[in-house]
């Protein structure tokens, strides 16, 4: 074995033990477990739009919108068909995905700033309609009256409504999941394929890839895993709020992944951390955090355009 | 009925104007300097609470005179310090920072004038309605119309006759010409900046006479402008100008049939237009793909 992959397979062990100890290390210093599944759940977002921006190149700025529709899926499915859990994971994953895998077609021809302008104002569709549909979601007020449902095997029951530590190894056990299918697709050739798309667009056009297909395939794995994310937040919530579709919800997942480092895999989760606990701590300390968040966008793109990771990568070489 | 249409459809042009000049100070930007200006939005809101606060000085109408270019010369400044780095990097990060500055100017307006809506008075003979009939239609009404249609006009002329103009359409066509026959690209981007950071002060100051000052007063027309855009068709201005007029009246009419849905038929329209012509309505094979 290679230095190099010895010292991945150490780093790779050392994020595992830091997340799967988070409750017990989280509450003396400071934080409180339901912040450590936040961070997870919103983690999960940035890494779901960074499988697409910093691995296929292609710049979304509407996934709030999937992300808010698998939060939806879930607290509807919930509050009116079906008091499980698991159902309301599925279903709000089938929203979303699906949702964006139709948009998709309609958005993958565009490049750059088109791009990004389309998924914008297509994010905005959904966002009018949770805030005008009143009668089912709740409109403004948001989605409320549902609540998880405890993990009901047959032989035993886990109880995830109550014990906020339990919920937090189901959120990362979904985590866990979501973040395995996305490694192992990008190890696939199709992920190679997506890395070199982004890497020279022109040149995979002419070893026959097909770009616009590939771009879409990724655009729509990554609205399901950003729904995954959303029926994750709606379960941690126990609410589901028209905001989560706002576009002001894509700033905040593009500025995680930014901030982290769009390069690496597990950056855009560093800047998620990052960004919960600032958000967190500002709204707590000063009514004026919108200024200090506005200001920490300026400050990232300005002076840490590669990320925090792609900082320290930089200084350490 | 026909009133009732009337109605719907001069409260439909009306908007159209406020998302046409919004929206062409946004293409412009996005023409020459390729960054979606998210700002956009909040210097509208300066525009306004400018206007707003030297009103009591120099009067309605010097407000209206000079509220445009202060803002337009904080646009300069903003453009010099913080866009100007961003040039020649990935998009993303010009739109990162612009979302970041719409946050703290919003959020600057609310600490500064604070959370409450400003009234704004205009000249009393401006807000007459010009007869009981068609009572909705005020002498201010008019005259923001008005005012739209001549900076439009003035916008037009500047690019088909000036030398600015010129520089700027033919830096949408192709930058890399135009700075290789030794023209100041760095300097036209910032000048054709400022120049929609003005229209975006003019509807700023307009809108305020209309609606009265919030510190969100921007986010509303940013996305309609967005759509008015693409509707019309990335890098051509005159696609801009049809795109904001088409979706103010569109939203208009639907207003009369169905109120809940005069929202959402602007991006009915917008996915319409994308499935059949996906470059826009004048969009053109090539430019700005």
């Amino acid at each position: 074995m290679s230095g190099e992959q010895t010292r991945k397979l150490i780093a790779l062990a050392a994020i595992w033990a830091v997340l799967l100890l988070a409750p017990y290390w989280m509450v003396p210093l400071g934080g409180y477990t339901a912040l450590g599944t936040r961070v997870l759940v919103l983690g999960l977002g940035a890494m779901s739009l960074n499988f697409l921006l910093g691995f296929t190149g292609v710049l979304s700025f509407g996934h709030a919108a999937y992300f808010g529709l698998g939060a939806y899926g879930a607290g509807l499915t919930l509050k009116y068909l079906a008091l499980s859990t698991p159902l309301a994971m599925i279903a709000g994953i089938l929203l979303g995905g699906i949702c964006g895998s139709l948009l998709g077609l309609l958005i993958v021809r565009r490049r750059g700033v088109y791009f990004a302008m389309v998924t914008i104002a297509f994010g905005q569709v959904f966002y009018y309609i949770a805030f005008q549909w009143s009668s089912l979601t709740g409109g403004d007020d948001g989605l409320r009256g549902f609540s998880r449902q405890p993990l009901d095997f047959g032989l035993f029951k886990i109880d995830i409504v109550s014990n906020e530590k339990a919920f937090y190894f189901f959120v990362l056990f979904c985590f866990a999941i979501a973040v395995g299918i996305m490694g192992f697709i990008l190890r696939s050739p199709f992920g190679r394929t997506m890395i070199a798309i982004r890497e020279n667009e022109r040149r995979s056009r002419f070893l026959g890839i097909p770009v616009e297909r590939h771009i879409w395939i990724a655009f729509s794995l990554s609205c399901f895993f950003m729904a995954s994310a959303g029926a994750l937040y709606a379960l941690v919530n126990n609410f589901a709020d028209p905001r989560g579709l706002h576009y002001t919800q894509s700033g905040d997942f593009v500025i995680m992944a930014v901030m982290g480092g769009m390069r690496s895999f597990w950056g855009p989760l560093l800047g998620a951390a990052v960004f919960v606990t600032l958000q967190d701590y500002l709204s707590s300390v000063t009514v004026n955090w919108m200024s200090f968040l506005g200001l920490l966008f300026v400050l990232v793109v300005l002076f840490f355009p590669r990320g925090l990771l792609g900082f320290l990568q930089r200084s350490k070489a | 009925m026909t009133t009732l249409l009337l109605f719907n459809v001069t409260n439909g042009l009306i908007i159209g104007a406020f998302y046409v000049l919004m929206a062409l100070g946004l293409s412009l930007i996005l023409n020459l300097s390729n960054t979606i200006n998210f700002a956009h939005g909040g210097f509208l809101v300066i525009g306004g609470y400018i206007a707003y606060a030297i009103t009591p000085y120099v009067g309605f109408w010097g407000g209206l005179l000079l509220a445009p270019p202060l803002t337009a010369v904080i646009g300069l400044v903003v453009e010099r310090l913080l866009i100007r780095p961003l040039y020649g990097r990935d998009p993303l990060y010009s739109l990162l920072l612009t979302f970041g500055l719409a946050f703290i100017i919003q959020d600057g307006t609310r600490f500064i004038f604070g959370a409450q809506g400003k009234p704004v008075t205009i000249p009393p003979f401006l807000a007459q309605p010009l007869s009981s009939e068609l009572f909705f239609i005020t002498g201010y009404r008019l005259f923001m119309v008005g005012m739209a249609v001549a900076a439009v006009a003035l916008l037009f002329v500047l690019l088909r006759y000036t030398r600015l103009g010129i520089r700027i359409r033919a830096g949408t066509l192709d930058l890399e010409t135009v700075a290789s026959l030794g023209i100041n690209v760095q300097m036209l981007r910032t000048l054709n900046f400022g120049v929609g950071i003005f229209l975006a002060g003019l509807s700023g100051v307009l809108a305020a006479g209309q609606l009265g000052l919030e510190p969100t007063m921007g986010d509303s027309l940013l996305l309609p402008s967005f759509i008015a855009i693409i509707v019309g068709g990335i890098g051509s201005l005159p696609g801009t100008l049809a795109g904001g007029l088409l979706i103010g009246v569109a939203s208009g009419l639907t207003a009369v049939f169905l109120p809940a849905a005069s929202e959402a038929v602007i991006y009915v329209l917008m996915a319409v237009v994308l499935l059949i012509r996906p470059r826009g309505l004048f969009g053109e094979e090539g430019m700005m793909t």
